[in-house]
């Protein structure tokens, strides 16, 4: 239809001033820094010189041990960090987003706001505050693990290389379980009566409601919160600097892509920094996070599709 | 029917669910805000009790206020907040109204183009942009934050904003070409009033990671004249390690704002994710 009317009308003007700030911004600080950064990770500082150099920064990268020891430790950290979100954060979302939802609950407004609150949050506040209540120097962990008799469990959790890791992503999942609970939430509230009404006629009540009508309902959106998340934490980086610093420390138990990049590209102490290599490991992180969206768009929503309204 | 699932025990065993997580979430930032009020004895001695007469102390506050100069700091988020947020709105409300608007040739791939940094973070591209300020001598200014900022929330800003857009009824913007508008009249007069709530959804959304980020800051504006508070914060709480009243009065301070804010605009924020802007 648009080949038809297109000859009556003039130069629409207009659309493109409509559209070319936001695409001029978008193209030059979004667009062209990614693919100028997919191309420097081809090329290398040879005397003052970007000489081309292939796949070489790419080899360096896996092979020489100075550098893939520490890609294949964040790479294993960044996985580890995934799979806890994953598997916490999105439960208890779904959970607290099924608990909301139940009609004629009191307070709901509440409970909604102050589970959120985290969420508002900066790293950084976020970051510090656990690192004070989790420093055996306050107390205040010990402190209450003495209520419910656990006393003995206590360790410095953050400098224990066996377990920083998986106490920072508890952190992490305590800061946003807010945004899955907010979308099931409202995937939940926009499930139509009727169909619960059915389910109630047919004597589908309470729990076995929830797995047999609700979930299979608000697939979709589980789908949409496993990709966020993924997104989310292959590009993390803040929670873990401001807590454990650009090293990652105990030894670099709670590196993940974001830091090894950061040190990599500006040097870090007796590192230099190297801005091609920095280029190559945003490359592999590129592909990481476009590889995931590939496999949600292909792979998993179009198979949720057929549960959509 | 319904007597049958609001039975009673169903009922307190949700409440009890729900007071126990909101009581994990609030705890750290009551803790926090409690404590920057006592003396160093008194965060030690009782970390767990309010503040007494006896422990009530604002040395916290006092060195803070001495020391780092968050008053700057804070100036410079909120420069660069605003102005991010305006160019995000305007330029966003605009590409999605020409994207919802007008059938053109490569509408679709367009709109493609545009939602593809809703999935990729900006920041894998860092390298390059840092390249780019140097270059442009835009290194250590608030201009290049700004700019960073505005190119990360568009691609959002037009996806929700151009759903929202399909929904303002096409009758009255076509009374509106009849009556001699143009469509620039259109768009500001007619359209962008209708929207305005959701344009205050995507203002939410926009504003908190801005605040929020540490890793631009860092990168691209760490002196001390373009520090937002969140760098600034950061380093500050860095330094004063050992020093529990001023760092505990100086997370507080960085809470506090942000916690008002949200109190005054959580309805909006809330009614924005539940009415399914995101998808």
């Amino acid at each position: 239809m648009a080949a038809q009317t297109r000859p009556k009308r003039p130069i629409r003007w207009h659309v493109g001033v409509f559209l070319a700030p936001a695409v001029l911004v978008y193209t030059a600080i979004m667009i062209l820094p990614l693919a100028g950064t997919l191309q420097l990770s081809l090329f290398r500082n040879v005397e003052q010189h970007q000489v081309f150099v292939g796949f070489d920064n790419f080899r360096t990268l896996f092979g020489d041990p100075n550098w893939s020891v520490n890609f294949w430790n964040a790479l294993r950290n960044n996985v580890w960090f995934f799979i806890i979100h994953m598997l916490v954060q999105n439960p208890i979302g779904v959970l607290l987003a099924a608990l909301l939802s139940s009609p004629r609950l009191r307070f709901a407004v509440f409970y909604r706001t102050a589970i959120f609150v985290p969420t508002i949050l900066s790293f950084v506040i976020v970051g510090f505050a656990w690192k004070l209540i989790l420093s055996p120097l306050w107390g205040v962990a010990p402190h209450l693990m003495d209520f419910v008799g656990l006393k003995s469990l206590f360790t410095p959790w953050l400098g224990k290389e066996q377990y920083a890791l998986t106490a920072l992503s508890l952190v992490s999942v305590w800061q946003f379980v807010g945004i899955p609970m907010m979308l099931i939430y409202a995937a939940l509230l926009s499930i139509p009566e009727e169909v619960i009404e059915a389910a109630e006629c047919d004597g589908i009540t309470g729990m076995a409601q929830f797995w047999k009508i609700k979930l299979p309902l608000i697939l979709p959106s589980i789908g949409i919160i496993s990709i966020l998340t993924f997104v989310g934490n292959f590009n993390a980086f803040d929670l873990i600097y401001t807590a454990q610093g650009a090293l990652a420390g105990p030894n670099y138990s709670t590196d993940i892509l974001g830091t090894f990049l950061y040190r990599a590209f500006f040097g870090f102490q007796l590192q230099v920094g190297d801005p091609n290599m920095g280029a190559a490991i945003a490359t592999m992180m590129f592909l990481i996070i476009l590889g995931g969206v590939c496999v949600y768009l292909f792979l998993v929503q179009t198979r949720l599709r057929r549960y959509q309204f | 029917m319904s007597t049958a699932t609001r039975s009673l025990p169903r009922t307190i065993g949700a409440h009890a669910v729900l007071l126990t997580y909101t009581a994990i979430a609030l705890f750290p930032v009551i803790l926090v805000i409690m404590n920057s009020f006592k003396s160093r004895a008194g965060i030690f001695g009782a970390p767990l009790t309010p503040p007494t007469p006896k422990t009530f102390d604002l040395i916290g506050y006092t060195t803070v206020i001495g020391q780092g100069d968050f008053i700057h700091y804070f100036q410079n988020s909120l420069v660069v907040t605003v102005a991010s947020l305006f160019f995000v709105l305007l330029f966003g409300a605009m590409a999605a109204f020409a994207l919802s608007e007008y059938r053109f040739r490569g509408n679709t791939l367009m709109g493609l183009y545009l939602a593809l940094g809703i999935m990729i973070p900006i920041r894998l591209g860092t390298v390059a942009i840092l390249q780019l300020m140097v270059a442009s001598g835009l290194v250590n200014t608030l201009t290049s934050l700004i700019l960073v900022y505005t190119a990360q929330g568009l691609p959002l800003a037009i996806f929700i904003l151009s759903e929202f857009m399909k929904q303002v009824s096409d009758d009255l913007k076509n009374a509106g070409r009849i009556d001699g508008l143009s469509e620039y009249t259109i768009f500001f007069r007619l359209v962008l009033p209708l929207v305005r709530p959701s344009m205050a959804t995507v203002a939410v959304f926009t504003m908190i990671p801005i605040w929020n980020d540490l890793w631009f800051p860092l990168i691209l504006a760490p002196s001390e004249e373009t520090k937002t508070v969140t760098l600034g914060a950061q380093l500050f709480l860095g330094q004063f390690v050992t020093n529990w009243n001023a760092i505990l009065a100086a997370l507080s301070l960085a809470i506090l704002p942000v916690l008002i804010l949200y109190v005054i605009f959580s309805r909006q924020l809330i009614r924005g994710i539940t009415s399914g802007a995101v998808k």
